[in-house]
């Protein structure tokens, strides 16, 4: 028996639709602990293929006969080892192509709305990460907003749509994935826009992103809106009049942390502004679609992650505090562990390090954790 | 350090620095000191956590340039 290879792009596929799978994860244990594919209707196993040498048998007995069964690693060269084995045991299985490098690098375009004069605004869910970028298309022209690395996803998406880049934008200097902005600008001759409080100490040429700021793409426009407090250059962005980008300031269930860049006390007091003033000045009608999410309970049945403002004013918990200490507690105090190798995340998009693409993807293995809950 | 056998897992791509390491050590006698150079990043974590769970030591690790160097002792 040979054993099949799945795409993260068809794993991809049975999350989004809540399909039921078993997954044999045979990463160590504290990889597995820390990261691994979510979703709602997947079970798991964790036995490290170092442990599987002498055989397969003992694992044999657990996994199930009714759902097919996926086995995963780092890279894949375990899982299909392992999957051999299962194999040669009679046990139909297939193992994850690329292994969690491939899942964290995967990218599901989503169509979330239309624009009202025409054109189309897509949603890119990097499920694996849970980050979230953003592509307005509108007569020939596009906007993108919060690009992910793999710049040639978005540059394919572009030129599938006819559409040429004018724009790219960060909503704040990133820290837990590197971006791709400057590389799509590079390549298109698209500005390149960035919150200049974020941007002290890049070593490049960028076009400072302040609020007020229009940049016209086709028929419609996208206009920043200054809401820091993730960062102290954090920008969101009203799409169309419909859509709020609202970067890594608000997320469906969870708000933005203020401590990646090590300020978490001076900058408690914006992110209170910005969602408690700003945000609260804004029309509930507008849809807000955040830079990333934390779970995949936030994930609506199309993939898509998007809300109606007015719900989350009703239901984020970090909306909800009314009582200013509890705020700050809530945001200083017993935040998760930060993402994996943040520090040369953010000096990696200042333009200041540039490791290889081996090294970058390493960097980016792990959970975003940018929020709080 | 004495070390009693050198293996070059460098190049190789896991699972193989582990399942070499593995067969090396089963060469060894109790308390004798394997060591492994190893190209391959993600090695790190797992002969740590592959030591472990078979009972013995690494008793140290190296970055020399592109190469890892790790010294693992028979339990």
């Amino acid at each position: 028996m040979t054993v099949k290879a799945m795409t993260a792009s068809e794993v991809a596929k049975k999350v989004i639709n809540n399909e039921p799978f078993f997954i044999l994860d045979v990463r160590n244990g504290d990889a597995f602990a820390d990261w691994k594919i979510e979703g709602g209707n997947i079970q798991y196993i964790n036995t490290p293929y170092f442990d599987l040498l002498d055989g397969v048998e003992e694992v044999v007995s657990e996994l199930p006969t009714d759902r097919d069964i996926l086995v995963v690693c780092a890279k894949e060269g375990s899982s299909i080892m392992v999957a051999e084995m299962l194999s040669e045991e009679g046990v139909n299985v297939s193992y994850l192509s690329g292994g969690m490098k491939a899942w964290s690098e995967h990218l599901e375009p989503v169509k979330v709305g239309d624009l009202e004069n025409g054109g189309e605004l897509y949603q890119f869910v990097r499920i694996g990460k849970g980050c979230l970028s953003y592509m307005a298309i509108s007569e020939g022209e596009a906007a993108v907003i919060d690009a992910t690395r793999m710049a040639d996803i978005f540059l394919d998406f572009a030129q599938e749509k006819g559409a040429v880049i004018k724009h790219v934008f960060d909503t704040h200097l990133h820290a837990d994935h590197i971006s791709g902005g400057r590389k799509i600008a590079e390549a298109t001759g698209a500005t390149y826009y960035l919150p200049p409080a974020d941007a002290e100490n890049v070593e490049f040429d960028y076009e400072k992103l302040v609020n007020g700021l229009e940049a016209v793409v086709g028929s419609t426009k996208v206009e920043a809106l200054y809401s820091p407090g993730h960062t102290i250059g954090s920008t969101s962005f009203i799409v169309d009049n419909q859509f709020l980008m609202s970067g890594d300031i608000l997320f469906i269930d969870s708000i933005g942390r203020p401590d990646l860049a090590g300020l978490a006390e001076d900058w408690v007091g914006d992110l209170r502004e910005s969602l408690y003033s700003r945000f609260q000045e804004l029309a509930e009608e507008l849809t807000v679609l955040p830079a990333h999410f934390m779970i995949i309970e936030e994930l609506n049945e199309d993939g898509s992650v998007a809300k109606k403002l007015s719900e989350l004013f009703k239901e984020n918990h970090g909306l909800n505090i009314s009582d200013e200490q509890e705020f700050r507690d809530m945001v200083t105090k017993n935040l998760p562990p930060q993402p994996n190798a943040y520090e040369d995340i953010r000096k990696t998009n200042m333009g200041k390090i540039t490791p290889d693409e081996e090294v970058q993807r390493e960097m980016e293995i792990g959970p975003n954790r940018c929020a709080v809950r | 350090m004495n070390v009693d056998k050198v293996l070059d897992a460098k190049g190789l791509a896991c699972p193989m620095p582990i399942v070499k390491t593995r067969k090396e050590m089963k060469g060894l006698e109790s308390g004798q000191i394997l060591e492994i150079l190893v190209t391959d990043k993600g090695a790190k974590a797992d002969l740590t956590a592959w030591a472990k769970s078979g009972g013995h030591d690494l008793l140290d690790h190296k970055e020399d340039g592109d190469v890892l160097k790790f010294w693992i002792q028979k339990g």
